[in-house]
Order: C-alpha cells, then structure tokens, then sequence
C-alpha cells in the first residue's frame, strides 16, 4: 500500500497566493485595460442643454407703438402720454387726400423695425377712412385705427388703451400672428387635431422651410407645327417675379430659370361641352394631369432644395379653347390651378389669335403680363403668404411692385422662425435620444461642434424671439437648422453602427475563454477548501 | 422639321436647331449612322470661363446603354417625338458593333465678329450596324423617313452597291482630310419622297471585295508582363500617311495604385530611339492623385511607334478593394490629339453652309484638320490578399497565447507534492504469488 503524506502547508499557501494575485492582477490591470482599448470614440454632447430643449416654452414678443391722433383723447389724457414730435395733421387735413398717401406719409415719419407695429388711433369723426371701414392696414406695417373711445370722459390713460385692446388686438392679429399661425407652424410637433381646417389647408399647401428654393417655369407646346410660340420670360421675371424674390432673401436663396418643352401633351383627354363650344378640364381630373410632364420637367441634379414648377400651356389647335371647371362646375376666372408643394398650371388659350386658313405655322406671342399675375399669386401661396381673410370691417391694402407688403412678410418670417425652432429641436432631441440608445456610434469632434453650435443658435433665437427682434431670430433659426441637419445627416455616425455580435464573440473567445477558465477553477477551488477548513475548524470546537 | 428658330427680344441671334444623318455603306456590307443635332442659343450662359482651369475625368468602368440614351434624348427639344430622334430605338441601336454618343458644350461666335459669345450643344451618335445581328443575313439595308446623305464615294457607278430610290442631287464635303461625294436626301423638299409621305431608302451590295481606307492616325494599347508584381504599358500610334510626319500630343492618367517608372520610358519609332520633343510629367502621390503623363511625339511617315514604360503594383489596403477584386482595375484611355495633315485641300471658309458632321472642329489652315483619339481602356489585376487572413490571425494568435499562458499558469500555481511511488504491476504480481508461497514479499 502506499501512503500519502500529508500536503506541506507553505506550498499549499504558495500555491493559492500565486493563484489569487494572478487573478488580482487580471481583473484590476487587465479589465480597465481592455475596456479602454475598445471603447469607441465619443465626444461630449451638451446633453443638459439638449433635455432642456425637450420642454422649450416659445414666448413670442410684438413691439407694437400706438399713436393717437389730435382730436382722439381729451387734453388731461394726452398729458399722461408722453410727447410726441409728429406732426401729421396738415397732412390728414385735406379730404381729397387718398389713403394711400397718407400711409405712404406716415411710413417716412417712423423707422419700423423687423417685427414690429404701429398703429394709429385717428378720431372717429375723421373723414381719411369711409364710413364703413374700421380699420386700415397699409403696405408697411402701419395700421390706422379708427377709435370709438372719444366720448369717454374722465376715464384715465390705463382705461382708455384698455378699451382700445380688442381692437389693437384684432390688428395684430391680422399684421403678426394669431393662435393658428402659430399651430399651423408647429404641426410637426403637435398632436393633429388642435388646427383648424383652413389652416391646415394653408400648411399643407406652403413648402416647408429650407434654406434654397428652385423655381423653374415652363412653356408647354404640344402643337409645334401649329403654334410657334414666343414668350419673353427674362423681362417678365425681372419685372414681376425677382423683386418678390429681392424681398425674400433673408428668408432663403432662390434660383430660377426656365425652358421650353415641345410635344408635352397632359394626361388626361378633355371633353368638349357643347354648351361653353370649348373643351373643358374638370376639377377631378386636374389630379392626373401633372404626372406624364413630370418626367420630362427635369430639376438641378447638383441640389436638394425642394423645387417649384410653373407651367404654362398652350393647347393645340384641335383641343381649343380649353378651360378648367371648379367643384361647382364654374369656369375659373384665372384658367389656373396649382398642386400643393408642387407648382401651378395655367391654360392659356390661343385660338382667337388666327382664324381657319392661316399658314401654319402661327407666330403667337404670349401676353406674359397676365400670366405673370396669375403665376405671382401662386407663388405666394407657395411661399407660405396666406390668403389672409380680413376680418370684417378691415381694409387691406394691396401689395405694390414687390408683389408683398412688408407685414406680410413679417407674418412669414414669424411662422418660419417659428417652424425652424421646433424643427431644429425635434432633429437635435432625437439625435441625442439616438446617440444615447446606440452605445456603438461613434461621435465625432465635427459632430459634437455642430450640435453645440446648433443648441446654441437655438437659445439664442428663442431669446431673440422673446425680446421681439424678429430678423436676428430668424437669423439664428436657419442658423440652427442647418447645422442640426448636417448633424444629423452626417455619414460618419454609421461607421461602427453595425457590429453583429456573433463576430464579436468570435474574437473574444479565443482569447479569453482559455485565460478566464483556469482562474475561474482555481479561485472555485480555493473557495471550496476556504469553506470545508472554516467546516473543520467549527467541528472542532464542538 | 429640321430648324426650329425662336426669337429671343433680348440678344439679336436666335436660337437655332439643326440635325442631320450621315449614312456610310462599308465593304464588308455593315452600316455605319451617325447622327448629328446642333442646338444654338443666343445668350451667354455662363459669364465667366476661364480657360486656365482644366478639367478632365474619365471613368473607364462604366458602359453606355439605355439609362445613358434616354437622358441624352431627352436634351432634344422635341425628345423623341420628331425629327430624326424618332429612329433612334434602343433595341436596334445597341445590336450593333459600336455604338458611341457625345455631348459638347461650347461657346461659339455668330458671325464675323464675335461680340457677343452664344453657346452651342452639340450632340453626336455614331453607331454600326452590323449585318448579321441586326437580324437580317440579306446585304440589304434601309430605313425609312431631314437631311440624309449617303456616302457613295466608294462607288461612283454603283459598282459596290446599288442605292435606290435615285437621286440627283450630289454634294461634295470633305470629311477628315478625304474627299468624299454624298447623295443628299432633302427631307424638306417635298420632291424628294413624292406621293407616297415616307422615304424607303434601300442600299442593295453588288459585290463582295474592294478594301478601305485606313484613317491616317489610330492607337492601340495593351499591357505586357507576366506575374503580379511588375508589368509594361505599350501604347502603339499608327501614322499612315504615306509621305507626311506630323506631332501627336499623347496624354496618360495612370492611376496610383500602377507605379510607374518613368527611367524606363522609351519611344521607339521603326526601331530607332524617337526622342519627346516635349515632356511633361506629375508624378502620383497615394490615394490622391494619379500619374500625368503628356509627350508630344514626332510620328515619321508610314511607321508605328511605340511608347512603353513599365511599372509595379501596388498593395493597397485591406479595405480599399471593391467586392469583386479579382475582376481587375481599370485603367482609363489614353488621348492622341494631333494636327493630321489632308489628303486634300480643305474649305476654311466659315460662313457658308457646311454639313454638321464635317463642321465640328473649325479648320484654321487648309491642309490640316484636328484629330482626337481614345485608346481602349486597360483592365490590370493587382495583388490581392486572402481576406480570410484576419480572423486566421485571431485564432492562432489567441490559441498559442492561451497555451502559453496556461503552462505558465499552470507552474505558478501547481502544488508539489511528495509521493511514495506505487509498486510496478510486476512486482505486484510476484507478492500475490510470494504470499501465495509463503515467502517474504518484496
């Protein structure tokens, strides 16, 4: 028989020293080690700052001067108003004296900035405005106000502007923004349901906001052989289109040009009406006209920016006079239609230029005066200009060469700063929600900057917003837009997106698995031995 | 109609368009059509050009087919409604033996005196149709339905072959330095098709020899070289004419990943040294930009001249190879431009009425017309590694470390223990039987 000694207890000690500080080693040196060798690259996002974005509160400000006119507040009242150096009234005195130049006389006397408003109280007995018309809104963000307060005797400053708040309130309403307005513009963020239908309607039809639009208008001849068509487009843009456009550019860049289409024919057959002797295009089948010239229409392939398409066309001679019919079967005045977020259409009819047995071809010039109008008034409702309904006793002025007045625009530009604040913070939430989820991404530093800078283009135009300078705000609004866009956009966040983690496995496995295995055993086993002496030494006592 | 003229209010030119068809029978009984439509605008489009920013890309991968024609069709003001776009059907136009399509844009004066630039497009579409795919097997061809000309130099008397319906209206051009006659369809002359409103136009070959005309320059070019390691890029230019030495510009863009040696550059004509009468050479940098390579060589008289140079393959980066690595590189053309002196001489008279597809490239002098030629394209194999190498490396790496490792672990942590060695089996076996026999046990 062989017998076993009993083990020399140094070397057992030896042995599991040897073991412990071997596993020691491997978890305090080599954990930390390769945790940091294969993390990926993250920069440091602004992550309070973007959580703040999450709850922002819009307060938009309206600077708004009101001026009252001699002969609209009694003497004690006007001396609670502080002094005012303009001197209109020789200019009011006159009857024979429009409305239009008394407005153009009071726009010399204020420098109005972006944004703001003023509105002139004028007596009620005062002949510058007909009876029936209340207020006056001219073409550079003056309104006149006629007051209804003068017999109010005795009543202090606070008492009369308080009676007048209705009404100023009606005006701003209708010269800056009201409560639709604003949810029109939010409706991306908003839950659907809390705007009325017509502003939607309005929303929908109005290209969302971008930095450039392109606009390409069209000449449509499907008859060449018949129909030779001139039409004068660089004179007719120069004259009725650019200075739109001159007036728009803080809003956003616009490129325009234009081209000649022969042999484009309209998806659908019209059918002729003996009643009207013309060939007529209802209402329903407008829908599917656009689609077959819509392939040949061509758009800069160097851009993204949405595109707006005006065309113009001539029908050939066998399918002429062709007019359009509304819902109500009625001929529309203007022969036009426009597709929203598309571009318009307008039908302009040839056949009373030549008569039966005229040498053909035909040489046609094209009036572009009228269809520059009809086109122009598109636009606008592209643009987002809505058609403004004038509450009942307003008079609106109507726009002059530059084809918008100057609340118009701030209208606009209000709703659009509006509309890029709440897009730039939906885009730079849900990247930093993304961010967070992924633990793969990596970030970039050029990512990181973009975001700061975009968080704060962001508070910097809600701040502006609030203290009512509407340009700076719009400014810091496309500001912010389009560094969250290239943010979010950027290619370099998918480098490392997708690692399956079967492949991570693969190559871990091998490494670790033979490493880990005999540490694992060794410190078990010592467990047990620690556990069965500990056993022992407690059987002794006993 | 072949012009469509559109007056514009601002600029006194009109805006122009033109097209044409030129039809050339060859001996071996294939068709060669080449398309030609001119469209002038009477603007300035682009204000500013400066002809010191040179810009040229190439991408020798890429194949023309429909998705290329249609777009291309689509600059035609009337598309392919009218005009002579209408023949132009993709499924006979790529059934042919070659077939190319260009577009140029350029400024060009209207009139003598060119105060106001106007910008041409011009688009060209050459195609050969060969007999047997095209389906017909017959040696007879025709189309139906502008101006077309036939090009009936090659036979005067209608011994190659037969064209009818007759016609007597003939015109002479010179077209690449060659005098060629053409039989001219008018397509707005009424005359021309009669009663019936379609033109059948018929070529019938009479007989079966007769040999071309080889063009006066021509290039080729090809790889040599075995293995992937090293390789040598010859480029053959071909002069042809008989007695007339004139200076080719050759240019090369090499790409990086081809390392050339430019010690080893040399052109030989008719097995002599042809020393460059001009170099100009950009050497690569890595993954930025390739190799520039342009000589103007002295071709003599009837002869080849060859321009070699050899160069190493490189290893590019693991993540640098497209999916397909082993289909190979490409490597783009190379262009001979060159002032090819005329068989003939030649109009330079700019105003009077010429065809568009002699008219391209305006002739200065009379007894030279310019020329630009493309080589064929290369396709070169580079050295392409196993790409299953990284994940052998992780587990040969990963398994000698853990058998290593373990050994190691396995000394430092082994307890020693001292043992009294067990008896042998035989020695086992002799104290059963001692025991058995009663003697003392081992």
């Amino acid at each position: 028989l062989s017998i076993r000694p009993v083990l020399s207890d140094p070397e057992k000690q030896r042995g599991r020293s040897a073991a412990v500080a071997i596993a020691a080693l491997v978890i305090a040196a080599g954990i930390p080690l390769w945790w940091k060798t294969t993390e990926t690259y993250r920069a440091w996002l602004p992550a309070a700052r973007i959580s703040e974005l999450e709850a922002l509160q819009l307060e938009l400000r309206v600077e708004v001067e009101v001026v009252f006119a001699r002969g609209t507040l009694s003497p004690e009242q006007q001396k609670k108003v502080p002094a005012s150096r303009i001197t209109y009234e020789s200019c009011c005195k006159s009857k024979s004296l429009c409305l239009v130049e008394a407005d153009h006389a009071l726009h010399t006397l204020t420098e109005t900035s972006c944004g703001s408003v003023v509105i002139y109280i004028i007596p009620e007995a005062s002949a510058l405005l007909p009876q029936d018309m209340r207020v006056y809104v001219g073409r550079s963000r003056t309104a006149l106000l006629r007051s209804q307060v003068a017999s109010v005797v005795g009543a202090g400053l606070p008492e009369v502007l308080a009676a007048l708040d209705p009404q100023m309130e009606q005006v701003l309403q209708t010269m800056s923004f009201n409560h639709q307005d604003v949810t029109a513009a939010l409706t991306d963020r908003l839950r659907p349901g809390l705007s009325t239908r017509d502003s939607l309607a309005d929303s929908m039809r109005a290209f969302k906001s971008s930095p450039g639009y392109e606009i390409t208008f069209s000449l449509l001849n499907p008859d060449p052989k018949h129909h030779q068509l001139h039409w004068d487009v660089e004179a007719a843009l120069d004259a009725y289109i650019y200075p739109l456009l001159h007036k728009m550019a803080p809003v956003a860049n616009f490129s325009v040009d234009s081209q000649i289409l022969y042999y484009a024919v309209l998806g659908v057959n019209p059918r002729y009406d003996a009643s009207a002797s013309a060939y007529t295009l209802s209402a329903d089948s407008l829908a599917h006209v656009i689609n077959p010239v819509e392939a040949r229409l061509g758009s800069n392939a160097a851009s993204s920016n949405p595109v707006l398409n005006f065309l113009l066309y001539v029908p050939d001679s066998l399918h002429s006079p062709l007019i359009i019919r509304n819902d109500q079967k009625q001929e529309v005045a203007s022969n036009a239609f426009h597709s929203p977020r598309w571009g318009g259409i307008m039908v302009y009819n040839v056949d009373g230029a030549y008569g039966n047995d005229t040498q053909f071809p035909v040489d046609i010039a094209i009036d572009m005066s009228r269809v520059m109008g009809v086109f122009l008034s598109q636009l606008r409702l592209m643009l987002g200009f809505q058609q403004t309904g004038a509450p009942p006793g307003f008079v609106l002025e109507a726009a002059g060469r530059e084809g918008v007045a100057e609340w118009e625009l701030d209208r606009l530009l209000w709703s659009r700063s509006v509309e890029n604040v709440a897009t730039a913070s939906a885009s730079i939430t849900s990247l930093a929600q993304l961010l967070d989820q992924i633990a793969n991404i990596v970030i970039n530093d050029n990512i990181a900057q973009q975001v700061a800078s975009a968080v704060t283009a962001l508070q910097a135009a809600v701040a502006e917003l609030e203290a009512g300078n509407l340009a700076l705000a719009l400014e810091h609004s496309r500001e912010a837009i389009s560094a969250s866009e290239r943010a979010f956009f950027d290619p370099s966040l998918l480098h490392l997106l997708y690692f399956p983690d079967d492949q991570k496995f693969a190559i871990y496995i091998p490494l670790f698995l033979p490493m880990c295995v005999p540490i694992l055993l060794s410190l078990l086993k010592i467990f047990r031995e620690v556990q069965q002496h500990r056993a022992e030494k407690r059987a002794k006592r006993d | 109609m072949p012009t469509l003229t559109l007056a514009s209010a601002r600029s006194p030119f009109r805006d122009e368009f033109a097209e044409e068809l030129a039809i050339r029978p060859l001996h071996s009984g294939d068709i060669h059509a080449s398309f030609q439509f001119r469209t002038v605008w009477g603007v300035d489009l682009l204000q500013a050009t400066d002809p010191r920013f040179l810009r040229y890309a190439i991408l020798p991968r890429e194949i023309v087919c429909t998705e290329n024609l249609t777009p291309w069709k689509k600059l035609l003001p009337c598309g392919s409604k009218a005009g002579l776009a209408v023949l132009l059907k993709s499924e006979k136009l790529f059934h042919s033996s070659y077939f190319s399509q260009a577009v140029h844009i350029r400024p060009v004066c209207q009139g003598m005196h060119c105060t106001v630039p106007s910008w041409e497009m011009r688009q060209t579409l050459n195609v050969v149709f060969d007999l047997y795919t095209s389906g017909q097997g017959k040696r007879e061809w025709s189309m139906f339905k502008i101006k077309i000309y036939v090009d009936v130099t090659d036979s005067p008397q209608g011994e190659l072959f037969e064209l009818s319906p007759p016609t007597p209206l003939l015109s002479q051009a010179v077209v690449l330095g060659d005098r060629r006659t053409y039989s001219v369809y008018d397509l707005t002359d009424p005359g021309t098709f009669g009663k019936v409103r379609s033109l059948n136009l018929l070529v019938r070959w009479k007989a079966d020899n007769g040999d071309m005309l080889r063009p006066l320059l021509h290039g080729e070019r090809y790889v040599a070289g075995f293995g992937l390691q090293t390789g040598e890029i010859h480029t053959l230019i071909y002069n042809n004419h008989p007695y007339r030495a004139f200076p080719v510009l050759l240019l090369e863009t090499v790409p990086w990943y081809l390392r050339l040696y430019i010690h080893t550059l040399t052109v030989t004509s008719k097995n002599r040294e042809n020393k460059p009468s001009y170099i100009h050479y950009q050497p690569s940098k890595d993954r930025l930009r390739p190799h520039l390579l342009e000589m103007l060589v002295q071709l003599p008289p009837n002869s080849v001249t060859e321009v070699t140079v050899q160069f190493e393959r490189a290893l590019l980066k693991w993540t640098e190879y497209p999916p397909d690595p082993n289909h190979g590189f490409y490597v783009g053309s190379s262009v001979l431009s060159a002032l090819v002196p005329s068989l003939v001489a030649m109009d330079t008279n700019i105003t009077q009425e010429h065809p568009l597809f002699s008219s391209f490239f305006l002739c200065k002098e009379e007894s030279s017309y310019f020329m630009r030629v493309y080589t064929e394209p290369l396709l070169v194999n580079l050295p392409t590694p196993d790409f299953s190498m990284p994940y052998n490396v992780i587990c040969l790496t990963c398994t000698v470390v853990a058998v290593g490792y373990g050994s190691f672990y396995n000394l430092l942590t082994r307890t020693f223990q001292v043992e009294e060695p067990s008896q042998s089996l035989a020695k086992r076996l002799a104290n059963v039987i001692r025991r058995w026999r009663g003697v003392p046990q081992l």
